[in-house]
């Protein structure tokens, strides 16, 4: 009895901790509407700086309680920087497109961490006065622990009476029920933004500082907390501070006894949690149907067929490509394989996006599935490399198929977080799976046959699948039933009169986008001769949400510009020191001069400099 | 922000010119080695690395070079991305005319590269990769090992479990490969010596990210007599953190691997625990004259004690001229004909050889038990294990890769 009670205990602390990154998460998502990927780096430069506080002052009780609460302030005042240079100034570019902009602090912020901290963890002191265990039916428990389960709902009070008795707060609530709303009422919507954002910032730096007594700081921190942390506010309901609350001590609880059962199962367990939940209650435990919007976009601009001059200038440059290798290194030829690869990927991520309005967190699940798809027909059925190419496709549609069905169910913020679980969990299969999928040490040994083994003709193989994908869904997107899944995206009640089954387009949209990925799989496996788990990890998903949203979501050519710019620079910057710094200040300079992307940077250029009139956009 | 626009505008600039950069720049003079490593993924190891192989150049450059050619290491970041290690490998080889690779970290990067290395007939010399399978069930004939495996350290480490006569044995490792194969060689290796022992538990936190309450809390539910731990980095700070306020260690024998290495053991600081039974690298200790020659001029370089990662990169240097002198050329098939039995006859941690029949290098590692001194970590009653003790001999070791 004792133990079991002691486990919980356990459970609760690990909760208060993911409690307060979670819920800083969630209250800048419900007013803000921002998918704040650096929350996971205010969270470690929290750790960082009140290590650094804590063990300068060495003032015992006072001096430990004193920086962390320094810590929080700072990356409170972090936040606020973060907002007023870099967010404020694109909240009316497309949704999610404040994304890439906090993936670009992402980067900054652990180069700069590195670069001020050093590479080695920091293990500060326990907490004065809680550095030992009680006894409690005979089990020691740490007093640390006990302390955090306090903290978690102390801090929950504090948020509460926050929001309910103090005209800011109801100001902040109402923002999350009505955005425009508040702005009609004249309340200043900028400072309020910027409120939020400090709030939410200080939070994460607070559960960071919070976490010196129980583990070191180091680099790994931001990306290892950022995922649990957005299955939580997920889970609870996004916007809802209780949501968050409950999701945290669920997951944390279950995990805390589930290990005692399945030890291997923590690796999967929240984003299990999550599918089952976002399948029972689409909004989460707490949500509401409001909550899963972001901003209201303006309707798209209606898909044009290239003009003649423009389709010569694309076959031009589609010629130019196919030449390519004939004139330039061999190792321009492999890059330029990834860069197809990656552009293929991310134009099936678009059509999924941009075309159909579901925005995908997890789109690299079936990228990963078709490169293991033709691997394993390799490796397990011997197949050549010709068929073995063709199974990637086809289990790339396979999955998008069955997570599809799914997914589709649920829209905005929501539907992109059940993708994130699907390609979480299979990646924890194909992880796990070691007798089948290899574990972690991948599949090896998968290299083109031997009449494709030259890096150039691997180059014309790679050439036909990957303009050949791109041409095939750029003629869905002109098709009725590209035309359609636009339809459904702008306005899902208008296409519904119309008699379509808009469940079952997206459905299609989704396959179909499936499909290409594992096309985009295969031709990767062979290009690389390898796979392993990561071609469907997180990292991957984010790389060609990146891509699109940098390429502009609002033009087929988006993806094309964005994934060729993002492969070739990274390749180009990754060769200098503190090149993540470097790379993460690239995206926000591109996020801030082009807050349409490339494709409608470019496009605003050339209206600019009279090349095109602007009467064509109309 | 107006460097930053220019730094864009440069970066679009160069575009173009990758194509038409020169491809291999052959200077007579000098000898381009191609490395690759996590940089930025797993900086606590890779930084004392990187600075160990730089030490190892400039010092063999000073002296002349190898056959009076300068060495040349172009390094790059895999940015722990095995997709984007195969495409440096590409560049390194194809276009910056490396004449062989070495590196890599992480097992998977390990394997992407060493296969990479057999379909394109270049050396790669795996300098840090633990995985059991580089020189094994995947070893290929372009592929050696400068580390000594999971396999061996564990066994070193069974080999001292043993002797503790513990009955109950639970064990706590990472989930993934290198936890995995960590926790069946002792397992093996442990039930050999004391064929009477017990397992009765274990626990597969995720790398990283260990719930370390939980999982102290499961083992202790346990009740083992002596735990088999295989955390590091981040995760070995929480668990020894949880596990000494939650009592998990108090009566009960540890054997951890790499704990005792100064980049995992350091950081614990007067937390050390007391009396575990280590594999690591007690570098300020360590007393012969090779080693005391290293650790003075690593010192003068870089400031600070070397740490294992130094030893790594430096040894891989050592290692490589060792090859190219023996080979007299930079010819793939000669170097690897000079790789095959290669003995390195004088290095910080002493001599060692590359074994002929699986690619694996005899170097060794430092076993010994935790204590504090003085508010600092440190080793004890260490001995240096050689690893040719803890291989299987030649040809049971030549059964277990596949046929060439």
């Amino acid at each position: 009895m004792g133990f079991y009670f002691a486990q919980l205990l356990t459970g609760l602390a690990n909760a208060s901790s993911l409690f307060l990154i979670a819920c800083g998460l969630s209250i800048i998502f419900g007013v803000t509407r921002i998918v704040n990927f650096a929350h996971g780096s205010f969270y470690m430069v929290g750790a960082y700086l009140a290590y650094t506080i804590v063990t300068h002052l060495s003032g015992g009780i006072f001096g430990f309680w004193f920086g962390v609460v320094a810590a929080a302030l700072i990356v409170g005042v972090l936040g606020l920087l973060v907002e007023v240079l870099i967010l404020r100034r694109i909240y009316r570019a497309p949704e999610l497109f404040q994304l890439v902009a906090t993936f670009g602090v992402v980067l900054i912020v652990q180069d700069a961490t590195l670069a001020i901290w050093g590479a080695e963890d920091l293990l500060g002191p326990r907490a004065p006065g809680l550095a030992s265990a009680v006894r409690i039916f005979g089990e020691p428990i740490p007093q640390y622990d006990l302390a955090l389960i306090v903290i978690g709902p102390l801090v929950l009070g504090a948020i509460w009476l926050l929001f309910h008795r103090t005209r800011w707060g109801v100001l902040v609530r109402a923002a999350t029920q009505d955005r425009d709303m508040v702005d009609a009422l004249g309340v200043n919507q900028a400072w309020l933004f910027s409120g939020v954002f400090v709030l939410g910032s200080a939070l994460a730096g607070l559960g960071g500082a919070l976490q010196i007594p129980r583990e070191a700081a180091s680099l790994q921190m931001d990306l290892s907390v950022i995922g649990e942390a957005f299955v939580v506010v997920v889970i609870g309901g996004m916007g809802s501070v209780a949501g968050a609350f409950v999701a945290a001590v669920l997951i944390s609880v279950l995990n805390a006894f589930a290990i005692l059962v399945f030890p291997q199962i923590s690796i999967v367990l929240p984003f299990v949690v999550m599918a089952i939940v976002l399948i029972v209650r689409p909004y989460g435990l707490f949500g509401t149907a409001g909550s899963a919007d972001g901003a209201a976009a303006a309707p798209d601009q209606p898909l044009r067929l290239l003009s003649p001059q423009a389709a010569m200038v694309m076959a031009a440059l589609v010629l130019a490509l196919a030449l390519a290798p004939a004139v330039l290194s061999t190792f321009t030829s492999i890059l330029l394989v990834d860069v197809m690869v990656a552009t293929l990927f991310a134009v099936s991520l678009h059509f999924m996006m941009g075309l159909g309005g579901m925005v995908s967190f997890g789109h690299a699940a079936y990228f990963g599935v078709g490169a293991y798809a033709a691997a394993m027909a390799v490796k397990f059925a011997g197949f050549p490399m010709v068929p073995a190419m063709a199974m990637g496709p086809l289990a790339g549609a396979a999955a998008a198929l069955f997570f599809g069905w799914f997914c589709v169910r649920l829209s905005g913020v929501y539907l992109a977080m059940l993708t994130l679980a699907a390609a979480q969990i299979l990646w924890g299969i194909t992880f796990q799976w070691g007798d089948f999928t290899g574990g972690d040490d991948g599949i090896l040994g998968i290299w083109p046959a031997a009449w494709a083994s030259d890096d150039r003709v691997y180059f014309y193989v790679a050439f036909v699948l990957c303009i050949g994908g791109i041409f095939f869904l750029r003629r869905v997107a002109h098709s009725p039933f590209g035309y359609g899944l636009r339809g459904v995206r702008d306005s899902a009640v208008r296409a519904e009169a119309l008699g379509m089954n808009v469940k079952f387009h997206q459905w299609m949209g989704f396959t179909l986008a499936g499909a290409v990925a594992g096309l985009a799989g295969s031709v990767f496996a062979f290009s690389k001769g390898s796979v392993f788990p990561d071609v469907l990890g997180i990292t991957q998903s984010v790389d060609g949400l990146i891509m699109v949203l940098l390429g502009g979501i609002h033009a087929l050519i988006g993806p094309i510009l964005g994934a060729g710019a993002f492969v070739l620079i990274e390749d180009w910057v990754s060769r200098l020191e503190y090149w993540r710094f470097i790379f993460g200040g690239l995206i926000l300079v591109v996020v801030l001069l082009a807050p349409d992307g490339i494709a409608g940077g470019i496009e605003r250029l050339t209206r600019a400099l009279g090349w095109k009139r602007a009467e064509d956009r109309t | 922000m107006k460097m930053m626009r220019r730094n864009l505008l440069g970066a679009l600039a160069a575009l173009p010119m990758l194509a038409t950069l020169p491809g291999a720049v052959s200077a007579q003079d000098k000898i381009v080695i191609g490395e690759i490593n996590s940089y930025t993924r797993l900086p606590a190891f890779t930084e004392p690395y990187k600075k160990g192989w730089e030490l190892a150049v400039e010092q063999i450059n000073k002296a002349g070079g190898v056959d009076g050619k300068q060495l040349e290491v172009i390094s790059r970041d895999d940015t722990g991305d095995p997709a984007t290690a195969i495409r440096i490998a590409e560049e390194l080889t194809s276009k910056d005319g490396a004449v062989l690779l070495f590196g890599t970290f992480l097992s998977n990067i390990g394997l992407a590269v060493s296969d990479f290395a057999k379909q394109k007939q270049v050396l790669f010399l795996a300098s840090e990769p633990l995985t059991d399978a580089l020189v094994w069930s995947k070893g290929n004939k372009y592929t050696y090992r400068l580390r000594p495996s999971t396999h061996m350290q564990a066994a070193m480490l069974a080999e001292q479990a043993a002797k503790l006569g513990k009955k109950k044995w639970a064990t706590v490792a990472p989930n993934y490969a290198y936890g995995k194969d960590a926790v069946k060689a002792f397992k093996e290796e442990l039930t050999k010596l004391q064929p009477d022992v017990e397992f009765v538990g274990e626990q597969w936190p995720p790398v990283f990210k260990i719930d370390a309450g939980s999982t102290v809390r499961a083992l202790e539910q346990m009740k083992p007599d002596a735990i088999y731990n295989v955390t590091f980095g981040g995760d070995l700070a929480k668990f020894v953190r949880e596990g000494s306020l939650r009592l998990l260690f108090e009566d009960r024998a540890v054997v951890s691997l790499l704990s005792g290495e100064p980049e995992y053991f350091d950081p614990l600081g007067a937390e050390a625990p007391e009396g575990w039974i280590v594999t690591g690298y007690p570098a300020a200790d360590i007393k012969t004259p090779e080693h005391e020659a290293f650790v003075k001029a690593y010192m003068e370089r870089w400031g600070e004690m070397p740490k294992t990662g130094s030893i790594v990169g430096y040894n891989s240097i050592l290692s490589i001229k060792a090859a190219l002198e023996k080979a007299g050329s930079t010819d793939t098939d000669a170097l690897l004909a000079a790789m095959s039995g290669l003995e390195v006859s004088s290095s910080p941690t002493g001599p060692f050889m590359y074994r002929a029949a699986d690619h694996q290098s005899t170097m060794g590692a430092y076993v010994g038990k935790t204590t504090v001194a003085d508010g600092k970590p440190k080793m004890v009653d260490w001995t240096y294990e050689d690893g040719a003790d803890y291989l299987p001999s030649e040809a049971e070791a030549a059964k277990l890769r596949p046929a060439e």
